[in-house]
Order: structure tokens, then sequence, then C-alpha cells
């Protein structure tokens, strides 16, 4: 047993308390605390899973520190107890995670699935002629937005945020264009800080601007486009200008040294060079912007059919429905069917349809996020040449 | 072709920024021969030897002053173009740089890809091998032309680079420090290269072995610094078996025979 | 050798003179086009600050506070949206700094070495997910679920001690005020808000603290090891003192996140325009962004201006916010 001295200050040389009681002994002080979680939950009535793990978490942290405080000394006491709390930490993280991802592909996936009037019709349908309850309709119109605008969020912001990383890396270096670089680079870092929200206020703003009086309420796909540059291009910069600050300058001074100039250099050398990770850091900010919501909702606003013109008219993209039909909530249904009054069409009636369909398109969005987020890494792990050091 | 002339270097004055670096170069380089450049670390060799096609302008900040003649054309005259310096005057550097992203085949054809000009494939061949042949390489990698630069020993990526650099079809050839990084096998192939490619080229070569120094050159410089915040000079150049042998200057004396550097 | 002796090379002859035939055109098109897109970088946020400026001016010239006619306050209007905001982020963070700080020493210091790069990523899973999507599961799934911890907390910390009657203005009122009141379900609180707000800037902070504990020099724990010391104590000695400052301006970037976050706070939250410390309480709060987002459709002339207006006075608090934790990233010289 260890002996505990009075002298706190000399804890850490004391051979006195050592290690000694095996890793599984984790296992047994786990399960006594579950054990009497479920006991103590029971006896007050309060038994559910959550609850006993929370507390049994709990009494493990108390019984585990007391077993080893008793067993090991104080020290190790401590050092099993933070590395439970830190165990802990972790799980509690992988829990919103796992439930979220659980949720969004059940019950996603069941509607898409879902004979309405056929497997997968969310994604070949949109929702023009959908009312009150009706169990129909999909996103192909919000998908279709959704990557539209985005395409030309990425057309204004890839070149504009790869020629900034160009010039911070190779052409900020002295001078005056030292001096411009630090500027951009300070601002480059205030746009990162820039709420979504704010964006969609300047893309509405600078839209509205130059529209003459009495339309101010209207709404284009490329004002959402605008606004996700903002929020798109430090990003690009950011993760642009680390890839070619990668390159090795030797790789640079090889080209210089063949007589070749400085921008072919760059085109045919630094950037050949880092292209896989050039790739891989557009394709996570594509990524990161095409989940954005608010910006959409101020900009672009939400229709229920395709609408393949940037220029011209309300879009819907895939956030912003999945916004509209949570407002929505439930619907109301009289009988089992609704009857769409304009062209008689008849739909079976669900009360919860809002809300699957947000489901489902939420499902749509992360799959297209996460196919994203594939390609980033593959392409970084295949692509990526091997610079030696 | 008309018959080759020297560098002439004149008042050759290096800065980084207010910092002056190297000092009052006057020299004049013969053609067709190996000039090699000894000193202690930081007294500018590498610095000069960058000036010599203006390599020294990727570093910010750094410039030089006085001319540096080359065929009897000022390489500093603000009509020239820096990036037709560097296909007259080539170089190799310390660490082999290979382009990571090209077969071997490209990386000796880099100068000729990476201008975009145009060549008959024919040509090409025929430059490749003959640069590969120049460079001792064609052996060791004829079989494996499109496998990456990357995957040769580091012998045969220094080798790699100096035939790259002679696809050019430079006049002079820089190097600086090209064996550092080598083991003595690899070195021995390097050397024994240089020996042959002074038959075309012009060579300067900055090395810190001056062993390397007395077996592959036939004039040796001496650049040393007075001090730290000194500018770096230099000293002497004679003809290595007088300058290894009997040097005229004390400092190289002391340098040579390792009292100091 | 014999080979190259013989020929003269086609090339060799080629330009007598090094001289600059006519400018490089491509040199100075893509360095012009280079400097072009930085200036632009220029040009695009002073755009943002003048028509963000611009446009509230209305609400500003027309307010009580300049013309000491108009029906509205400036102030009264916006205070409020800046206490739920700012509550709203500070509960998020004082969740989620502590969990991310555990995540992150888990990953750097306790999990296998094989492991670690794996649960990074999950955690980046986490970053991965859209805002939207956070707001749909905070609304529809996690909101019924923590009402039983409410309720719990309510008739407990929120109801017991109290303060002594005779204390003026908090007499009777619970010492612990952020969970008294009367919450009532659907439990679209302020509290719920918050832990929706806490797993998104989870991510954020765990990556960025990761990194710097990572970086805590090995010699110096293997110092603390050979000294024999525990796990622990290496941690609470060295990797936590390394850390400190690179964990402060994470938790930073965190906030300046959950200021500017919209959706789950707008799918989550029923507004209210209080300054009440009830977060159980439904109806009492409301952030910058979502009232934006809720209001802007149905505004125009001097509303929407006043919307814009909010939306500076968030620009500029996240703006203050990241400054405050770039200047601690780059003082302590670690790279995010």
């Amino acid at each position: 047993m260890s002996t505990t001295t009075p002298s706190e200050q000399q804890t850490m040389m004391r051979p006195a308390d050592e290690r000694r009681l095996p890793w599984y002994h984790l296992i047994y002080t786990g399960i006594a605390g579950l054990v009497l979680a479920t006991a103590i939950l029971a006896v007050f009535d309060a038994l559910s899973i959550a609850s006993a793990i929370l507390l049994g978490f709990v009494l493990h942290l108390t019984i585990g520190y007391l077993y080893s405080r008793f067993r090991e000394g104080r020290r190790w006491a401590m050092d099993r107890l933070m590395t439970l709390i830190v165990i802990g930490a972790f799980a509690i993280a992988m829990f919103p995670l796992l439930s979220l991802l659980w949720e969004v592909i059940s019950r996603g996936l069941m509607r898409v699935v879902q004979a309405s009037p056929t497997p997968f019709a969310f994604w070949t349908t949109d929702m023009s002629g959908i009312i009150g309850g009706a169990d129909a309709g999909g996103v192909l119109h919000a998908t279709i937005g959704t990557l539209l605008i985005t395409l030309w969020a990425s057309i204004i912001s890839i070149p504009i945020g790869l020629f900034t990383a160009i010039f911070l890396v190779e052409y900020a270096d002295q001078g005056w264009r030292r001096v411009l670089g630090k500027g951009v680079t300070f601002l480059v870092d205030v746009m990162t800080g820039i709420p979504s929200i704010v964006a969609g206020l300047f893309g509405l703003a600078l839209f509205i601007a130059f529209l003459p009086e009495g339309e101010q309420g209207v709404r284009m796909g490329i004002m959402g486009s605008v606004a996700l540059s903002l929020l798109m291009i430090p990003t690009v910069v950011r993760s642009s200008e680390e890839m070619l600050r990668l390159v090795p300058m030797d790789l640079r001074e090889a080209s210089y040294a063949l007589g070749v100039p400085k921008w072919l250099t760059i085109v045919r050398v630094v950037l050949r060079t880092s292209v896989a990770g050039l790739t891989t850091g557009i394709t996570l900010a594509i990524a990161r912007v095409i989940g954005e919501t608010a910006p959409l909702l101020l900009t672009v606003g939400m229709v229920t059919s395709i609408n393949w013109n940037m220029f011209d008219g309300r879009m819907a993209t895939l956030p912003t429905f999945i916004h509209q039909q949570y407002l929505n909530g439930n619907a109301t249904c009289m009988n089992d069917t609704v009857t769409n009054p304009v062209n008689q069409e008849v739909y079976a009636c669900t009360v919860t349809t809002n809300i699957d369909r947000a489901w489902a398109a939420a499902l749509t969005l992360i799959i297209i996020v996460m196919v994203l987020n594939i390609i980033a890494r593959l392409v970084s792990y295949y692509f990526s040449p091997k610079i030696s050091r | 072709m008309a018959a080759p002339q020297p560098i002439n270097v004149e008042d050759l004055n290096i800065y980084y920024g207010d910092f002056r670096a190297v000092a009052d170069v006057d020299v004049q380089i013969l053609p067709r021969s190996v000039t090699a450049l000894i000193g202690p670390s930081g007294c500018g060799k590498s610095t000069f030897l960058r000036t010599l096609n203006r390599m020294h302008e990727v570093i910010p900040g750094a410039y030089a002053q006085g001319t540096v003649e080359i065929n009897g054309e000022d390489i500093y005259d603000p009509r020239v173009d820096p990036v037709n310096v560097r296909r007259r005057v080539g170089m190799v550097f310390q660490k082999a740089n290979p382009f990571p992203t090209m077969s071997i085949r490209d990386n000796v054809l880099a100068g000729v890809k990476l201008n975009n000009r145009r060549m008959a494939k024919s040509a090409q061949e025929e430059l490749l091998e003959r640069s590969l042949k120049g460079a001792n390489l064609w052996n060791e990698v004829k079989d494996r032309l499109d496998k990456p630069g990357m995957g040769l020993s580091g012998g045969q990526q220094q080798r790699l680079c100096i035939a790259r650099t002679i696809a050019v079809r430079p006049e002079v050839v820089l190097m600086d420090e090209p064996c550092s990084a080598l083991d003595p096998i690899s070195t021995l192939a390097i050397e024994d290269l240089i020996h042959e490619l002074k038959q075309e080229y012009t060579i300067v070569i900055v090395t810190h072995n001056m062993q390397q120094a007395s077996r592959v050159s036939d004039r040796t410089g001496f650049f040393n610094i007075a001090g730290t915040g000194e500018p770096g000079r230099l000293i002497e150049i004679d003809d290595t078996e007088q300058m290894f042998t009997n040097p005229g200057n004390t400092q190289t004396e002391d340098y040579i025979s390792g009292r100091f550097g | 050798m014999s080979t190259t002796d013989t020929a003269p090379h086609p090339t060799r002859e080629r330009s007598p003179s090094m001289r600059r035939s006519g400018r490089r055109v491509g040199d100075s098109v893509f360095g012009t086009l280079s400097i072009g897109a930085g200036v632009l970088i220029f040009v695009t946020l002073a755009l943002v600050a003048i028509f963000l400026t611009s446009e509230s001016m209305p609400a500003i010239l027309a307010s009580q506070e300049l013309s000491g006619t108009a029906d509205f306050s400036l102030i009264d209007y916006t205070l409020p949206l800046i206490f739920g905001t700012v509550l709203a982020s500070a509960l998020a963070l004082a969740v989620a700094i502590p969990v991310s700080i555990g995540i992150a020493l888990f990953i750097s210091h306790y999990a296998p070495r094989r492991m670690a790069a794996g649960l990074g990523y999950l955690i980046d899973l986490l970053a991965a997910v859209p805002s939207v999507v956070y707001g749909l599961w905070g609304g529809i799934w996690l909101v019924p679920r923590l009402e039983p911890l409410y309720l719990f907390l309510n008739n407990t910390l929120g109801s017991w001690p109290v303060w002594p009657q005779f204390l003026p203005w908090v007499g009777g009122e619970p010492v612990i005020a952020l969970f008294a009141g009367d919450p009532t379900a659907p439990m679209r609180n302020l509290a719920s808000a918050s832990v929706v707000l806490a797993v998104m800037v989870l991510p954020i902070i765990t990556a960025v603290s990761r990194e710097v504990f990572l970086q805590t020099p090995p010699l110096q724990e293997e110092a603390a090891l050979a000294l024999g010391a525990t796990r622990w104590e290496v941690i609470r000695t060295v990797v936590l003192p390394f850390g400190r400052s690179g964990a402060v301006a994470a938790s930073m970037l965190g906030l300046g996140r959950a200021l500017g976050e919209t959706m789950a706070v707008l799918m989550i939250l029923a507004p209210g325009f209080t300054f009440s410390l009830h977060i159980l309480e439904v109806g009492n709060h409301q952030s910058i962004a979502a009232n934006i987002a809720s209001r802007q459709a149905e505004a125009s002339g001097v509303d929407m201006s006043l919307l814009v207006f909010t939306g500076l006075v968030l620009f500029v608090l996240t703006f203050i916010i990241n400054a405050i934790a770039r200047w601690i990233v780059s003082r302590s010289g670690v790279k995010s």
C-alpha cells in the first residue's frame, strides 16, 4: 500500500506508490458503476439508457478513483481519473456525431427509397404542384440549384483565390508588393471571420444598390454565388497559399536556371507540383460552402421548380429547402389523400411529410458533402508527388 | 563558331539589402576550363557564383553592381533579359533537384518543355540521348526513361540535373557544391564527368572540399572574409597547382594548410 | 563524348545577344493578374464595409438617438440581440472548451499512434456537417431528449439555494439564475441552441488545440517521464503550460464561429428580446444572425436598414474576437 508522506512537494520523486493495477480493472469498476447507477435510478423510478450511462460514468469516475487511490496512491489515482475523463470527452463528442448520422441516414433513406410514386423519385422530381400533406415531391430542383450556385461561386472564387495565393507566395517578396502582401494576408484573415449571414447581407446589398427602384424584391442565383464567394475566397487563398509554400525553393531555382521565365515556372513547375494539394484544398472549400444556408436565405429565396437561369428569378437550394420544410412542420391531413385543386392530382396525405422531406434532403446534402470530402482525400492521397525534404 | 571568350568580371559588388556580402571582385574566368572557388563558409563564394547567371535575383533583396561580361556582352546591362542569361549560363545546385512530377525523359528535356518550345520528336530523342550520354547517365537509365526522376539514387539524380542543364546547350555551367550531399563513389563519377564537360563548357564550381578543387580544376580562386559583418573578397586566383603548392597570399596558405575554415 | 564533340548543336548559335527581344508578355500578364487578385481582396472588403455602413445609415439617422423623433431606439433594439448572441456563444464555449481539450488530449496523448489520425478525421467529420443539418437534428431529435435534463436542473439547482428574502432585487430569487424560471415544452430555449452550437464549435477548438499539443517538445515530455511522472503529471506540467495560449486562441476562433452562426439558433430558438438569464425559459432570447435571417423576408426600408445595422455590429464583434485570437496565435508562434 502506498505510504503517504506529509511532504506533498516531493511526490514526483517518491518511489513508494506504483502503478500496480492492470488496465482491465477499468472494466470491473466500470461495470460496478453502471450496476450501481441502474440500481439507484430504478429506486427513484427514473431509469433510462441515457441517464444510466450518464450516472454510471460519474459513478465510475468516483469508484475508479477511490479504488485506485486505495491500491496505488494519490498520484496514480489522479492519473486514472484524468484518463477516464479524457476518454469520456471523446465519447461525448462521438455521441452527437453518431446520433446525427444515424438520424439523417435512417430517416432520410426511408423517405428516399419510399415509393412515392416510385423509389428514388425524391431525387428525380421537384416540388411543383405539391400541396399540404401530399406525400410526394423531391429535391431535383434544389439539387440543381445548389450545384449551379456553388459552381458559379467556384468560378468566381477559384481564380481570385488562386491568383491571390500566387501573389502572396511568388510576388509579395519585396518593396511595395511586400507591404501589399501583408495587407492582403490580414484582410484574408478578416474575411475568414465574416459571419455567413453578413456575407448574405453583402450579396443582397450589392445587387440591390444597382437594381432600379421598385425591384428591391428581386432575388437571383448569382446573388447567392457572390455571397458564397465572399466565404469561399479566404478558404481557397489559405489552403492554396499553404500548398504553394510547400513547393521547395529548389524546384523554382532549377527552373529559373534552365532559362524558364517566372510565369512559366509558376505554371509548369509550382502549380504542377502542388496540383494535388490545390485540388484537395479547393474541393474542401467547395464542400464547406455547399452547405451554407444563411446567405442563400437572403439572396436566392425559394421556388418549387427547376430554374436553370442564374440571372433571372429565385432558385431553390438544398440547405434552404431543408430549412423551409422544417419550418413548415407537421402537415394537417383531413383525409387519407389530398387533391391538388388545379390539376386534380391525388396524393397520399402524411402528417410528417415535410419533416420527412427535410431529412431526405439533409441526407442528399450530406452525401454531396461527403463525396466531395472523399474526392479531396483521394486526390491528396494518390496524386501528391513525393517531395524529398 | 567563334572562339570562346573569357568571362570578365569587373568591380563586382553584391548586396543583400543594405548589407554588402561580396566586395570588389575583379576576375577573368578562362573558357573551356574548370575554375574552382574555395573558402570558408559565409565568404560569399556561392553568392558570387549566382551573380554569374543572375540567379541571386531570386533571393529577395539581393542585387549586384558592376559588370560581368560573357562573350563580350555585359549581363547586367539593363537591356539584357535575365531569362536569356540563364539559357546561356546553366547551374547545378548543391542538392539534386529533379522535378518530382516529371519522368527522367521530361526532366532532361525540361528546358525545352517548360519553355513551350517546339521540337521534332526525333530531335528530342537525339537531345535526350546526347545529354544523358554527356552526363554519363545514359547506360544506367536508358531502359527506364519514363520512370520518375525521383526514383534514382542521389548521385544519379545529380547527374540527371547536369544532363538537364547541358540539354539547354549553355556555354557556361555553374556548379554550387554539387557533390556535398553525395557518397564518395557518386562524387568520383561527377568529378570524372566534370573533366569531360570542360571540353565543351566553361565550368565554375564552388566547393568546400579542397581535395576536390585540386582534383578537378585548372584554376582555383580563394574567397575570404575579414570577420562577421564584413564583405567577402576574392583573395587570389591562380593555376590550381600553383595555389596548392605555392600560394601567393598567407591567408590562402593558412586556409589550404587547414589552419582555419 | 565523341558524338557531342563533332556535331555543332543547332541551338548553340541561336541568338548571339542576351538582350530582351520585346517584353515578356506572359510574365507581365501573369504578374498583373496576381497583383490584381491581391488588390481585389482589398476592394472586396472595402465594398463590404461601405455597403454595410451605407445600408445601415437610414436606420442610424432615423433612430431615436439621432433624430429624437422616431419611435424606435437603435440601442433598445440591438442590445438584447447582442446579449442573446453573447450569452448563447458563452454557454456553448463553456460546454465545448473542456470537452474539446479532452478530445485533443485524447488524440494527441492517449490514443494509440495508429488510431490518432483516424480519430482526428472523425472529429473533422463533425466540421463537415452543414449547419442546417445541425439545426434539423437539434430541433427535431435533440430538443425533446433534453427535456428531462432541463426539468431536473430546473427542479434542483434552479429552485434551491435561494437568496435570503431581505436582500434587495435578488431576494427570494434562486442563486443559480441560469436554471431558474419556468421551462415549458417544447424546449426551444437558449440552452438547447447553445448545446447545438457547442457541438458545432467542438471540431474547430479540437483541431487547433490538438495541433498545439502535438507540438509539445518531446524532450520535455521525456524528461518529465524520466523523473517518474504519471501521464497526467506530464500533461499538467508540460503539455498544458506549453499549449495554453494555443488553446485560448482556439477557443477564441470557436467563439467567433459561434457568434456568427445562424441556422442552429434560427431553427431551435423560439425568439424573444429580453435580458433574462433564465436559459431554460422559452421565448426570452434571440441572436443577431438568427434575427436577420428570420426577419429579412418581410423587412424593407428602415426595417431592412436596421437589420443591416445589426449585421454590422455582428461583423465588428466577430472581427474583434478573431483579431484577439490571431494576436494570441502570432504571439505564441503556433501555426493553426
